[in-house]
């Protein structure tokens, strides 16, 4: 075991793991937080937090990482390479594995054009990429980057993005390699509404043996609306959303549920390909439908590691 | 070159407000070719300023003088008689030649006439595009040629983030992804090995956040 979090557990098990995601509240509320872990307590095996998520600021994720620990679920705390040099981004993740956090998924981070700060100053001091290397340094060397030693190492099991929705194609499957040889433990995917897209990604991934390698999380967001499917499809960088997806929004009775069904679609054609070993369900602002979506898709009760 | 844009009106004009005689100083070099700030955009800077001076009803002597370069002594010590005509100088010079001007004339105000941006080359006629930050560690050879330090919204030098589509970066449409230019020239050239290899974190004390750099040529220093 490399850092013993239930969901390295589950995963190591052989069973098909099911993580979601909270966005933390633009305030000091923590009651926000701990309303969204009673709705998804029992569904999921970890949940992330969002590391401000598209650059607006909210409640810090190791912060909010620690409610969820009071509360009894074991959180995925993102952190971004956007607002931390490598000074911060070790010294955060040092107080996060003191706290208990035991999962991280290193990011990029969307650019601060997108935020309420577009003034800010960006660090990107490091990428991701270097990211995933330094947390597996510090976890299996005991090293920081700089190459000091320290005594207590953080536990860490590491998580990164794949987006095979992005361009160029060709590379996605290399940046993949990538990741994996800087010492990435599992990977939670761009959300999915183009299956075969993701299928082709994926046979790819298959034949390079790289899934034996990394454990990959399908990305699933459920749609609340046909407008919100044209708005992914059109305005949000590296995502696609096909034709017939937003034509079974537009001619559904009740959008939401459709929203819902698809996802629950998708998560049954994920659980049936060779190189997924579980889903992450982004239920954005929309964290109560979680529970429905996972016992729709025939995946509860969730295993206890 | 390096590359400016002259600062907005209003701001010149707070700027002069209290002097009467004002020296515009153009420089010859890179601001000239980037149509900023060299002999024509004095001459046009000094015609507004004109007419701004007569609508106000102030007498106003405008001045105008342009040098080759006003990053070196030598051109900004022979202009020293244009300066003591002058209670004001307003440099159309990059923030180099500014501080050159202003650090050779202390006793003088000096200000500056135009915001410097950065360095780039013309991509169609009016409009230039960054290419360089001066990050003291060239990366070029493996890149293709295109700098991904610069043209990178983030600075990336592990390949594209999940923002790049259709060729654009995540920030904009206007944007190309630097990384897919990246591929496609090392694809072209069959060097893909680098963009496929890890690479390690930059040392970024020489891109100036180790403090202001200073380039020293130890063979021509003269003691």
């Amino acid at each position: 075991m490399k850092a013993g979090s239930n969901l390295e557990k589950i995963l190591e098990a052989g069973k098909f793991a099911v993580t979601s995601e909270i966005g933390p509240p633009k305030s000091a509320n923590a009651n926000v937080i701990r309303k969204k872990c009673g709705m998804l307590k029992g569904f999921v095996d970890a949940a992330n937090i969002t590391d401000n998520q598209t650059a607006i600021v909210r409640l810090s994720s190791i912060a909010a990482a620690n409610i969820l620990l009071q509360e009894g679920i074991e959180p995925v705390a993102q952190m971004t390479v956007r607002d931390r040099n490598r000074i911060a981004i070790q010294s955060d993740l040092l107080g996060a594995a003191a706290l208990g956090v035991k999962n991280v998924l290193c990011l990029s981070g969307d650019h601060q054009v997108f935020g309420n700060h577009p003034q800010s100053k960006n660090v990107f001091d490091i990428d991701s990429m270097q990211l995933i290397r330094m947390l597996k340094d510090m976890r299996d060397e005991k090293k920081f980057e700089c190459g000091d030693e320290m005594d207590v190492e953080p536990r860490l099991f590491l998580g990164a993005a794949a987006n095979p929705f992005a361009d160029p194609f060709e590379f996605r499957v290399d940046r993949l390699a990538k990741k994996i040889d800087a010492g990435v433990d599992f990977i939670q995917t761009q959300g999915i509404y183009d299956v075969p897209r993701f299928e082709k990604w994926l046979n790819e991934a298959n034949d390079r043996g790289l899934t034996e390698k990394v454990y990959i999380l399908g990305g699933v967001i459920p749609l609340k609306s046909a407008g919100a499917a044209k708005y992914i499809k059109n305005k949000v960088a590296g995502m696609m959303v096909p034709d017939e997806v937003i034509d079974r929004m537009k001619n559904a009775s009740d959008a939401k549920q459709e929203g819902i069904k698809i996802a629950i679609e998708t998560i049954e054609q994920l659980k049936n390909m060779k190189g997924v070993h579980g889903v992450h369900v982004m239920a954005i602002e929309w964290e109560e439908k979680v529970p429905e979506i996972v016992k729709e898709s025939g995946l509860l009760p969730r295993p206890t590691a | 070159m390096i590359v400016g844009d002259r600062k907005p009106m209003d701001e010149i004009l707070e700027m002069l407000e209290p002097y009467e005689n004002i020296l515009i100083l153009g420089c010859g070099t890179c601001v000239t070719v980037c149509l900023s700030g060299g002999e024509r955009e004095a001459a046009i800077l000094a015609g507004q300023l004109r007419i701004w001076g007569k609508k106000e009803g102030k007498n106003l002597n405008i001045m105008e003088h342009t040098i080759q370069r006003q990053c070196e002594k030598e051109w900004v010590d022979e202009m020293r008689g244009h300066v003591e005509k002058a209670d004001v100088v307003l440099s159309l010079a990059c923030g180099v030649g500014v501080q050159l001007v202003a650090e050779m004339y202390e006793e003088k105000a000096i200000y500056p006439g135009l915001n410097t941006t950065f360095m780039g080359y013309p991509v169609v006629h009016g409009t230039w595009l960054e290419n360089c930050r001066g990050c003291g560690n060239c990366v070029l050879a493996h890149t293709g040629g295109v700098c991904p330090i610069t043209r990178c919204a983030k600075s990336l030098l592990n390949g594209p983030c999940g923002g790049s589509q259709d060729g654009k970066c995540e920030i904009s449409k206007d944007t190309e992804c630097a990384w897919q230019v990246i591929y496609e020239r090392l694809k072209k050239k069959d060097q893909l090995d680098w963009m496929n290899s890890y690479q390690p974190p930059r040392d970024w004390s020489t891109a100036g956040d180790g403090g202001p750099r200073k380039s020293v040529k130890i063979e021509e220093v003269i003691d």
